[in-house]
């Protein structure tokens, strides 16, 4: 016989459909109570897979993109020098800055001769997509694995270098 | 004499009380869990340790809701219906055996607080009277789907407390008593010496049984009977219009009804408070060690029986409204009708 359409099964998995009635033994219902009964059970003692979110948490991907975080240099100077490339780059608008001039003493504070006197992203707008994080020509601006955590007010989103910043602590260690 | 009859009983009855409404308290409870370990999950482990407050939560969310009234003539009734559903569910543990006899302060006591010798009658009757629960509050609801609801609730419960009295009937026919008490001390022990059989009920009746069992998933509307309910596709049934604890004493009825029916299908067919080995605890231990013993015998059944309603709940899908008539009238009914018939010519062929 010819190939007919009938008669192909892509998946190898095919069953003709039949009308036929059910078997005394299918029709009393009891033995496909019990073999269900026997399949639930089995998943009554499974290990369950819930992960418990405050005392436990999901791995993160390594290439998690999170929180932003304004990064410090090994003086504990913030690096940020304020030239806009990542507003310019992130495709949501999140990011607003206001740049400033270095005085005199501040060279602890500041890497730069040029600050970000006001930097702000706000979280709602975010997208997370990290074009910031490649745009920064200062290595400043990084995705962390940080969630940013909930709040009640829609001003609490707009995230300014009081959440941002990396505490002074923090700060990375010289390693030569 | 008196009063310490009187005390005796009061004591009873508090305890099956206080006892049975904890237990229905806290089969809310093993049922979120179960359900949930049925499906790979934890279930509620927040409240208290390991979620073991959870039924005060849920008692204190019920109480704090808003007790919704809905326009309706009939302000009592609508009241008394949660009220008598609860009620009925409730005075049924008055004839179950609890334990057997112990010796107490020079009293023999029962542990069962009323031994009345048409117990399985008293039974069928309150039974039935809960109908009028779900009936009163569908028809107070003053909503025509409530209305509808109650309808399918009662005509299901009807229809399947025939089979269930059919079922029974063959059982009666060998104990010849309707005395649970009675029942339950026929089926001493657990291998009968006399006949070289096993004792329990279910081992000389397993059809009668097996009627029974369905016909106790459907009179508890639970799963695959659960169609009064139908949380998915109706409403919510006859208590659409119920809110607070009105609403939380409907479905607390349900949990004491199943409790109940657990207790009474251990009786009637798994010994009630016999077990393996009681004679030996007899004479070793004595009888009031015999005695507890045939208490927490009996709490294991009705403990596994409960699981056993909740192992079906989240395994079967429930029956369409059609086929629940055809498995009652014309399956379970003819069923229960041969099971008489053949129970009867074996017992005269006996003599």
């Amino acid at each position: 016989m010819a190939t007919n359409i009938k008669n192909i099964s892509l998946s190898g998995r095919k069953k003709d459909v039949s009308n036929k009635d059910m078997t005394f033994m299918e029709r009393i219902y009891l033995p496909a109570i019990a073999k269900g009964m026997g399949i639930t059970l089995r998943h009554f003692f499974k290990p369950k897979v819930t992960i418990h979110y405050p005392e436990q948490k999901r791995e993160f991907s390594p290439v998690f993109r999170g929180r932003h975080i304004l990064m410090r240099d090994e003086n504990g100077a913030e690096r940020c020098t304020a030239c806009g490339l990542c507003a310019l780059s992130c495709p949501a608008e999140a990011i607003t800055m206001t740049s400033a001039e270095r005085k005199k003493g501040e060279e602890n504070l500041y890497r730069e001769e040029k600050y970000a006197s006001v930097y702000e992203i706000n979280m709602l707008r975010c997208i997370f997509c990290g074009l910031c994080e490649e745009a920064c020509p200062k290595e400043a601006i990084f995705l962390t694995e940080d969630l940013v955590a909930p709040d009640y007010q829609r001003e609490g989103f707009i995230y300014g270098k009081d959440k941002l910043v990396m505490p002074l602590e923090d700060k990375p260690v010289n390693i030569k | 004499m008196e009063s310490a009859f009187f005390i005796e009983k009061g004591v009873l009855i508090l305890a099956v009380f206080a006892i049975t409404m904890l237990i229905a308290l806290y089969s809310t409870f093993a049922e979120r869990k179960i359900a949930a370990f049925f499906q790979d999950r934890v279930g509620p482990n927040r409240a208290g340790p390991g979620g073991f407050l959870q039924p005060l939560a849920d008692g204190v969310k019920m109480f704090t809701k808003e007790d919704f009234t809905p326009d309706t003539p009939n302000k009592f009734l609508f009241i008394l219906g949660p009220g008598l559903f609860m009620t009925t569910a409730l005075v049924t543990s008055a004839v179950i055996p609890w334990g057997d006899t112990i010796s107490l302060f020079g009293r023999e006591i029962r542990l069962q607080i009323a031994d009345i010798n048409v117990a399985l009658l008293f039974v069928f009757g309150v039974v039935s009277i809960g109908v009028y629960g779900i009936m009163i509050g569908g028809w107070a609801s003053n909503n025509k789907y409530s209305l509808l609801g109650a309808v399918r609730a009662s005509s299901q419960m009807i229809s399947y407390e025939i089979a269930m009295g059919l079922s029974i009937i063959a059982v009666l026919m060998m104990t010849g008593t309707l005395s649970l008490r009675e029942i339950s001390i026929q089926q001493h022990g657990f291998i009968d010496w006399n006949s070289h059989w096993l004792s329990w009920n279910v081992f000389k009746q397993p059809l009668a049984f097996l009627i029974f069992l369905i016909c106790a998933f459907a009179e508890t509307n639970r799963t695959p009977f659960d169609l009064p309910e139908c949380e998915s596709e109706l409403i919510g049934g006859y208590h659409t219009e119920y809110s607070s604890m009105k609403l939380g004493f409907y479905l607390f009825a349900e949990y004491i009804n199943m409790f109940i029916s657990s207790a009474i299908i251990s009786v009637l067919f798994f010994g009630g408070f016999n077990y393996p080995g009681m004679n030996l605890v007899n004479e070793t231990l004595g009888t009031n060690i015999m005695a507890l013993l045939g208490v927490v015998a009996l709490f294991g059944k009705i403990f596994f029986f409960i699981f056993f309603y909740m192992w079906v709940r989240w395994t079967l899908p429930r029956f369409r409204y059609d086929q629940l008539m055809n498995l009652g009238w014309k399956v379970l009914i003819p069923l229960a009708i041969a099971n008489i018939v053949v129970t009867g010519a074996v017992i005269l062929l006996w003599k």
